[in-house]
């Protein structure tokens, strides 16, 4: 493994790889000292073309705690909108030695192109392109689904998963829905029929509009934040409507298995995708979620920058 | 006066033929003259005409102008371009067209015909001074505004009509524009699992399917742009069948590449319309061999580096093709056994010059007729590369890609504008 592109990339015994490496990372959080020595020297690039602080910090905790050097480049304004091309961008970042670039962009593909144009020479870990995929976000998701539900060990084979929401406009959602998979879990896309991109019959998931009917065997639920401004373009009528049909309120929790859980990619919309009280309930997982974000990213980072010569 | 010996017209039998004062002067066996190409069995072809290609000039002269853009054009074995008329300016006045007219005509490697604009800045809000383009020196009789669907039904109509009183064609770019608000790949499995906006092939289908009935019912004559999915051909075929005045281009990208290409989120690879799937490549094959698509146009798009070096959704449409085309017709259409040497001329010089009414291109190779001639070995093997691009662009998508067949040599009324595959540089005037 070079980059980390996309979940489609990776194997089943690489995957579980990096969630094996990510729990004995984790045991670094309880010390005292929470610090490795492991990539001193090395230099780690966090390149945003677009805001998300969670993204970032947990990034930069990361390769902190493997005591890489961190560099934050906030590229606010792409070449989509007349800043600095990729490109330049990218000849910087290798003059400057990045031995590591994590990229968020927001169009589809940029951390491929980063990866593959020869611009750069570091491992590119993408850190969520346009609506294409997030990869970390689906690790961090497995690795809590697996810490919760099957004593952080093996597979998640069986799993019943249903992700609701927002799936055309997605990162989380593709790159979960491709390392579920892989995973061996069972996975069940809930969404209206105007955000389910065309094409999805073909994704190794179920589709189902009706929530309620989906739910009833879910081992997690995991909800996608969903942007108002998509009501405008006719993705649906209302927030109401899209609340009352497609929202995770505290009646429809009840409807769940008791050992199931509630998880949201964050940030929430409370009181559109999930009700305030459902976010704040025992079995929602979502700060754990953030927790274990660390513990990935430092295995992704260990794996892609740990053999090497420094 | 110039002999090409040994050459095979249309792919028939091997004859020399005799060029003189800007005609074909004699066609047999055993000819001489001071000047002699031997064309070692090589096909010969009447100069071909593209009906859609972009020249860039004036505006972004960086990219490509009249000049590299005809060169290009000769290398390709084009001797006519129709120039299209989405420049800065926009070639919506008799000025504009007369301009690019002109500098085709001092640059002196193809016939430039400028397509006028249908409306005013290509804004599609009113109808552009079609007539003075008409009566101008460029003498325009195609009218597109290429980029951009005229989708306006109402004022398409009026387009339609108003071009019968000088037999001119209005060229739709068929795109549904509220269906691909920022659309950047073909809509299908492929832009879902990569999260690039789809464009669907509705989009072209229901514009195709509106412009048809409105061709018929006002009586006019109708082209559509780059066709490019299997469903517009259904409709085209039905249109036809009724002796609706439709006629069709499909560009040699649309006849050889997938949206399969996309997974490299490599913009050398986006175009408008975006490449399609395996099975619309398939139908619009088929098509061209039956003639339910007409022509082969290039859609000859250069962009300067920048606008292809940089993430997808960022990058501008477009490719060349000028160089490329009669190799990738000879590759997906001839070597597959869909169409022969007369067919092929038919589609890329005789109905293309007919349809923009375009005389003395797409004649018969007789005597007495203008010596516009393509001389092309169908059989030599070569890897594209950028670098061998004439254009001044190099946004080629068959790099490294192994084609049959090249252009030896071209002929603009009996001057050689190519010969031995090489452009020929002419004394400056």
């Amino acid at each position: 493994m070079r980059h980390l592109l996309s979940t489609t990339d990776l194997t089943q015994d690489e995957a579980l790889s990096i969630l094996d490496t990510a729990r004995e990372l984790a045991q670094v959080a309880d010390r005292p000292v929470k610090k490795l020595p492991t990539l001193r020297g090395r230099t780690v690039v966090n390149l945003f073309f677009e805001d998300s602080t969670r993204t970032r910090i947990s990034f930069e905790a990361a390769a902190k705690r493997l005591s890489a050097d961190v560099i934050n480049f906030s590229a606010k304004g792409s070449s989509l909108s007349k800043g600095e091309s990729l490109k330049d961008t990218a000849l910087t970042l290798q003059a400057m030695g990045a031995d590591a670039v994590v990229i968020r962009h927001g169009a589809s593909g940029a951390a491929h192109r980063l990866a593959t144009s020869g611009w750069i020479r570091g491992a590119v870990i993408n850190a969520g392109d346009g609506t294409h995929e997030h990869p970390t976000q689906a690790l961090l998701d497995a690795y809590t689904m697996r810490d919760h539900l099957r004593g952080n060990t093996g597979s998640l084979e069986g799993l019943n998963v249903v992700i609701v929401g927002d799936v055309l406009h997605s990162r989380v959602a593709r790159s979960n829905v491709w390392l579920l998979d892989t995973l061996g879990a069972n996975v069940t896309l809930v969404a209206p029929p105007t955000l389910l991109p065309v094409g999805v019959e073909t994704w190794p998931c179920q589709i189902n509009y009706d929530l309620d009917e989906a739910i009833v065997k879910a081992d997690v639920v995991m909800m996608l934040r969903v942007q108002l401004e998509r009501m405008n373009a006719a993705f649906f009528p209302s927030a109401r409507e899209y609340s009352r049909r497609y929202g995770l309120d505290a009646q429809r929790m009840r409807t769940l298995p008791d050992h199931a859980l509630v998880m949201h990619p964050g940030p929430m919309n409370r009181g559109m995708e999930i009700a305030a009280d459902v976010a704040d309930a025992d079995r929602s997982v979502i700060l754990d979620q953030v927790t274990n974000g660390v513990h990935v990213r430092m295995a992704v980072l260990y794996l892609l920058l740990g053999g090497q010569e420094a | 006066m110039t002999v090409l010996k040994n050459v095979r017209p249309l792919g028939g039998d091997i004859v020399d033929v005799r060029i003189e004062d800007g005609v074909i002067a004699q066609i047999g066996t055993g000819l001489e003259a001071a000047e002699v190409v031997d064309g070692a069995g090589a096909i010969l072809l009447p100069g071909l005409v593209d009906l859609h290609t972009h020249l860039r000039e004036p505006g972004r002269e960086d990219a490509e102008t009249v000049a590299t853009g005809t060169r290009a054009a000769a290398v390709g074995g084009f001797t006519a371009v129709h120039a299209m008329a989405n420049t800065d300016p926009v070639a919506d006045t008799a000025g504009v067209v007369e301009q690019v007219w002109r500098l085709g005509e001092e640059a002196g490697y193809a016939d430039v015909r400028p397509v006028g604009a249908v409306t005013v800045g290509l804004a599609g809000e009113r109808l552009a001074e079609l007539g003075a383009m008409a009566d101008s020196a460029a003498h325009v009789r195609v009218f597109s505004d290429d980029g951009h669907c005229v989708s306006d039904a109402l004022l398409m109509r009026r387009a339609l009509e108003y071009v019968k009183a000088f037999d001119g064609v209005i060229a739709q770019h068929a795109q549904e524009p509220r269906l691909t608000e920022g659309a950047q790949m073909h809509e299908g499995d492929l832009s879902g699992q990569l999260g690039l906006r789809g464009w669907p092939a509705v989009a072209e289908e229901a514009i195709i399917a509106r412009d048809v009935l409105l061709a018929d019912h006002v009586g006019s004559r109708l082209h559509i742009c780059h066709v490019s999915t299997a469903g517009s051909v259904e409709i085209l075929r039905w249109a036809k069948s009724r002796g609706i005045s439709v006629t069709a281009e499909v560009t040699p990208h649309h006849l050889l590449l997938t949206d399969q290409t996309a997974t490299t989120y490599d913009p050398i690879y986006k175009v408008n319309p975006p490449l399609r799937s395996p099975s619309d490549v398939a139908a619009v094959r088929q098509a061209l061999a039956e003639g339910i698509i007409d022509i082969v146009a290039t859609d000859h798009a250069p962009h300067a580096m920048e606008d292809k070096e940089c993430e997808w959704a960022a990058a501008s449409f477009g490719m060349l093709g000028l160089q490329t085309a009669l190799p990738v017709v000879n590759e997906t259409m001839v070597r597959t056994g869909l169409l022969d040497w007369t067919e092929v001329a038919a589609r890329m010089s005789t109905v293309p010059a007919e349809i923009g009414r375009v005389s003395n291109h797409g004649r018969p190779i007789e005597v007495g007729e203008p010596a516009n001639l393509t001389l092309f070995d169908p059989d030599v093997e070569w890897v594209v590369q950028a670098s061998d691009m004439v254009s001044r662009s190099r946004n080629t998508p068959y790099a490294g890609m192994v084609l049959h067949g090249k252009v030896l040599g071209t002929w603009l009324r009996g001057r050689a504008t190519v010969l031995d595959g090489v452009v020929v540089e002419f004394e400056t005037v």
